[in-house]
């Protein structure tokens, strides 16, 4: 009988169809706006995945990366003190402007590294070499500054070029991959004390202090150690990325936004999967009321709707994640819209998208059930 | 308390006494059958007419199962269908009764073949067994080359031929036919009832026809005429058939 109720599912072409589109349909806006969801909050916490260091140190106040409430200098020294630090360098990070040739200004996020140890600098160099940064006034800038610097100048941007920062000359010396930050300005590596030179004076610039472990510490063990000896406020990796992650959902309207696209797919994916699936049995009740009359029971009647919601209901999935994963894999190509796709999109989108089948299923179950076999005779 | 049936004799199909019915509610509430009786035997072709609105159709459902009678006795085959509860009468049909219902009632999207193997699947044979004695029934009604057809693509005349294959296949002790020959023409409807009388009779088995075609009329063993309710009158053999109807005229 499944095998029938499979067929009778597919026989109907334009039933069929139109609960596939449907499905399909609301499964894309979900998957979707929940990839944009997490792709906007992974941009929050570019500045961690861009400048690698297993343990952070701000001031105590600071809830997440991108808040910046300098240090003193000593505080480096008095990190370097604290057991289980192997090693501590410090990190200049602000938001600045470049100044390109033909005048055009382009705002920009400034990384100064610590110029013995180079310690948090990008992981991946595409052209040019790390070690040049030691040559003075050098840069090293990423992809999406190529780019934006290529665009405002009118010709190829990148290594041997120059720009201003501050009324002073930057000239790059290597080209690398970087995330983008959620303030859209591109990432420009130098020296600290260079970025410190760069940036306009305050009386205290030392945004974070990046922090290796000694063997047999782990990340936690030596945060936990700093925040207690020092009075500052140490971070593993990732207790940095999910405060960032928590700040921005707190602070910010994009749940809420983002939140509202998902409800929509949702909704739309319900009254258009509903719609169909009842019209479907509703087009089928004399032929279904028939096999209620054929000795048909509920209780083999009920699974068989229910296989058929299922089923179109996976179809629909299957498209649908196939066309979100499509829309990412071009847009991340092209690389200006946040987009993130983690495990928990496809399970969170198929929970919803069999959520809707089922409630689908429920309302043409409720009316075949009800139905008397006696109306086939009528 | 439902008072239990009286034992019906061995050549008894159907027993029906004193069934009433009323549908709707409240105000609504209608008696559509007021006390019928009548006694339907096996090996017999029994056709029930009357006007519309008389109870024929809703006294069809009664020894269906399909609806449930508000009082009399109601026996069918040695069962008293008022003691079964849902599921035993499901299975009782499944088992017992076939259908032909006036609109065809064959699913579109599936084969003709496939739509005569219902009957089996919904008794629990395996798919490709209960096909191929769907084809066997098939070759019986002549329709053998359409077995992989879709219903859409037969004539009116073809798809009750189907319906009547989808009746036998299980070969039920009771069929049950819904004006089978109202929404054919003058041949087809010949033509279907000629099957039915070659096929569907048998001597252990019953066959009830409620229809208003009189040109099929010729075809019953005997009649029940119904009138608001109740059963008026059984003509017991085809004489007293032509007799009453060429005396209506």
């Amino acid at each position: 009988m499944f095998r029938l109720a499979l067929k009778m599912l597919v026989g109907d072409r334009g039933k069929y169809a139109l609960l596939v589109s449907g499905l399909t349909f609301s499964t894309m806006l979900m998957a979707q706006a929940m990839c944009l969801f997490c792709g906007i909050m992974s941009w929050t916490v570019s500045s961690v995945r861009n400048i690698r260091a297993s343990v952070w140190v701000s001031d105590p106040m600071v809830e997440q990366v991108n808040d910046n409430k300098p240090l003193r200098s000593s505080d480096l020294s008095r990190v370097r003190s604290v057991p289980g630090v192997a090693w501590a360098a410090p990190l200049y990070q602000g938001a600045q402007q470049a100044r390109l040739a033909g005048g055009d200004i382009k705002g920009i996020t400034l990384v100064g590294l610590d110029s013995a140890t180079l310690a948090g600098a990008p992981g991946r160099i595409l052209a040019g070499r790390l070690e040049d940064l030691r040559l003075p006034n050098t840069v090293i800038i990423d992809e999406f500054a190529v780019e934006r610097f290529s665009e405002a100048t009118g010709r190829a941007f990148g290594i041997g070029d120059v720009f201003e920062i501050n009324d002073r000359e930057a000239r790059v010396v290597g080209i690398c991959r970087a995330e983008r930050s959620f303030t859209g300005g591109p990432y420009i590596f130098t020296q600290y004390e260079r970025a410190l030179d760069y940036a306009p004076a305050q009386r205290k610039m030392l945004s974070f202090i990046l922090v290796g472990a000694a063997p047999g510490y782990s990340a936690d063990e030596v945060a936990a150690a700093i925040t207690a000896a020092t009075g500052l406020r140490g971070w593993s990796e990732s207790a940095l990325i999910w405060s960032t992650l928590d700040w921005y959902i707190a602070n910010t309207g994009i749940p809420i936004n983002i939140g509202l696209l998902v409800v929509v797919g949702f909704v739309v994916g319900i009254v258009f999967s509903a719609q169909t699936f009842y019209a479907f049995v509703l087009d089928n009740l004399r032929n279904l009321a028939a096999l209620k009359a054929m000795g048909l029971t509920a209780r083999l009647l009920v699974p068989m709707l229910l296989l058929q919601a299922i089923t179109v209901g996976s179809i629909g999935y299957g498209f649908g994640m196939l066309l979100t994963s499509s829309f990412g894999f071009f847009t991340l190509g092209y690389g200006r819209i946040a987009y993130l796709m983690p495990w928990q999109v496809p399970v969170v989108a198929g929970a919803a998208v069999l959520s809707i089948c089922v409630f689908s299923a429920l309302l043409g179950i409720t009316k075949v059930v009800r139905t008397e076999p006696a109306i086939v005779f009528r | 308390m439902i008072p239990a049936a009286s034992t019906p004799s061995p050549g008894t199909a159907i027993s029906v006494r004193g069934v009433v019915k009323y549908v709707g509610e409240g105000d609504a509430r209608f008696q559509v059958l007021k006390g019928a009786d009548f006694t339907a035997l096996r090996g017999e072709m029994m056709f029930l007419v009357g006007p519309s609105g008389c109870g024929k159709t809703t006294l069809l459902s009664l020894i269906a199962g399909t609806l449930a009678a508000d009082a009399g006795e109601l026996n069918v085959f040695g069962q008293d269908l008022r003691r079964l509860g849902s599921d035993r009468l499901a299975a009782f049909r499944a088992r017992h009764v076939g259908f032909v219902f006036q609109q065809f009632n064959l699913i579109p999207s599936i084969t003709v073949a496939e739509n005569v193997s219902v009957p089996l699947l919904i008794r629990g044979l395996a798919p490709r067994a209960a096909e191929a004695r769907a084809r066997e029934m098939l070759a019986r009604v002549g329709l053998a080359d359409r077995a992989d057809t879709r219903p859409g693509k037969l004539s009116g005349g073809q798809q009750q031929r189907v319906a009547i294959a989808r009746g036998l296949v299980h070969e039920p002790d009771l069929l049950l036919c819904d004006e089978p020959t109202a929404a054919l023409d003058r041949d087809n409807g010949q033509q279907v009832m000629r099957l039915m009388r070659d096929v569907a009779r048998d001597p252990a088995r019953c066959v009830i026809v409620v229809t208003h075609d009189n040109r099929t009329y010729g075809y019953a063993d005997r009649m029940a005429e119904m009138e608001d309710g109740r059963i008026l009158r059984v003509l017991e053999n085809q004489a007293d058939i032509r007799a009453h109807h060429a005396a209506a005229g």
